[in-house]
This record gives structure tokens, C-alpha cells and sequence, in this order.
């Protein structure tokens, strides 16, 4: 029994693709809505849910004003939401500073939209239970999860 | 107390998108302008007061489950905005006064 469940939780039950454009700010957010919906349907914990979506919705934002473009993947398991987003260049120069809260390397226009406040990063680590960035000068990968407990 | 975003309406709120949200109720209020602090911070079914009036605060006030959207001093809503706000049932509402002032008066309906 607790093998067949392991085989079901290991299994893609849904998944979801995005392209997202860099500096598109008018369709900011649009993988993180649909997202919403999808979680919404299956009647998911409404922390999970929401926590899912802020976490989505960092990332998607990140590649809108940090990178040339990129690409998100959210799939989701018997018993996790995994959400992947890559992107292309210029890549974090440095990992654990842009962790810190209120440290963002946006330009001054994006800020003045209330973006840029430096709580991206911290903010998908916060709503994750794992997460992992890798990054070079060709672009950045971001996998989180989100554990249904 | 808990308020429905209709009750604001009659308080010198003028409703300017969102009409099919004015049904929410109201448990709190937040003010901030950063997009990802009221992400990270606000409790659901809030009252968000905010200067920005561009497109992307609907989706934030969607996936932080915002009741409704309070810009102070009549600055103006962009189109996008409005339109997208319609369509997600998020209520948008001016206001003449400051934040401030915007917020004691949703204290005094609250109390």
C-alpha cells in the first residue's frame, strides 16, 4: 500500500507550460492567475494554493524584469506542486546577496512601479518547502516545491 | 466588524471597476506600494490602499485573495487596469482623501 501511494505521489497528475517574455509587464502574472484557476478546481488547502501562487508569481516577475526570457514549468504531483522557472542571461551574479531582503539590482523605472523591492527571492523561499537556484552568465534556474500537507 | 465592499460606496469610495466583486467582504486593511510586500504580507480579504494604478496590481490583489483596491488623492486608473479588473471581479475604488484618510474612515464602518 505505502508503495503504490509512492508510485501515485511520484506521478505528474497535471501540468502546466509558459512562455514568458522579459520586460512584458501588461501579461505580468498570467501564468501565476492560471495557475490560481487550475489549484482552485482540484480544491487544494487554501494555504497551499496561495503559497503556490506567490511563489509562482516571484518567479515570474524575475524573468519579466531580470531576463531576456524564459520558460515555466509547473507540475503537479499526488502530493507536491513542483514549479521550474528557467530563463536566459544575464544570470545572478551573486546568489546569496540577492537572497537577502530588500537587496534588487532593478532599475529605477521598474521600482517606481512598486516592483524591485527586493523581496522576490526571500519571498519564494518563504512560500516553498525547497527550493534551488542555479545561475550562470546564460541564465538562471529556479525549481521549487510546494508540499500538500 | 466585518463590511461588504459595497458598503464603501456610500462612504465617498466611487467604485471604477470590479463591479461584480462588490460583494467581498472586508476583514482588514493594508496600505503599501511595493507589489511584493503586499504579496508577502497582506492577510486575504484586505482592503489594499496603493498610488499604483497600473495593470499588475489587479493580479497581485487576485493571488494575495485581496477583497478590493483603494487608490487615494483621484489619481487616475489606467485602462489596461480597469479593464482587467472587470474581467477578474476585482473592485477598484477612488478616493478623494489621503491614504490616511482613507483608512479612518474604513476603521470608523470597521468598528
Amino acid at each position: 500500500m505505502g508503495l503504490l501511494v509512492e508510485v501515485v505521489n511520484e506521478m505528474v497528475l497535471y501540468s502546466l507550460d509558459f512562455d514568458v517574455k522579459a520586460r512584458d509587464f501588461d501579461s505580468a502574472g498570467e501564468v501565476s492567475s492560471n495557475l490560481r484557476s487550475v489549484l482552485k478546481q482540484l480544491s487544494l488547502n487554501p494555504d497551499v494554493v496561495r503559497r503556490s501562487c506567490i511563489a509562482c508569481y516571484e518567479a515570474e516577475m524575475n524573468i519579466i524584469i531580470h531576463s531576456y526570457g524564459g520558460h515555466m514549468e509547473i507540475e503537479i504531483f499526488g502530493d507536491k506542486i513542483r514549479i521550474t522557472a528557467e530563463d536566459t542571461g544575464p544570470g545572478i551574479e551573486d546568489i546569496e546577496l540577492a537572497m537577502k531582503e530588500g537587496y534588487s539590482t532593478a532599475p529605477e523605472e521598474i521600482r517606481e512601479m512598486g516592483f524591485g523591492a527586493g523581496m522576490g527571492l526571500p519571498n519564494m523561499k518563504e512560500n516553498s518547502d525547497f527550493m534551488d537556484i542555479k545561475s550562470s552568465k546564460n541564465g538562471t534556474t529556479v525549481v521549487m516545491e510546494i508540499l500538500f500537507k | 466588524m466585518r463590511i461588504k465592499v459595497v458598503e464603501l460606496v456610500e462612504k465617498g469610495f466611487r467604485l471604477v471597476a470590479g463591479d461584480n466583486g462588490i460583494d467581498k467582504e472586508i476583514e482588514g486593511v493594508y496600505i503599501c506600494d511595493l507589489l511584493s510586500w503586499v504579496m508577502a504580507h497582506a492577510k486575504a480579504k484586505s482592503a489594499w490602499i496603493t498610488i499604483q494604478t497600473h495593470v499588475n496590481i489587479v493580479a497581485v490583489a487576485l493571488l494575495a485573495e485581496i477583497s478590493c483596491i483603494i487608490i487615494p488623492e483621484d489619481a487616475k486608473l489606467d485602462e489596461e487596469a480597469k479593464k482587467k479588473a472587470d474581467e477578474e471581479g476585482i473592485p477598484i475604488l477612488s478616493f478623494t482623501g489621503t491614504s490616511y484618510e482613507a483608512a479612518i474612515t474604513l476603521y470608523e464602518m470597521m468598528k
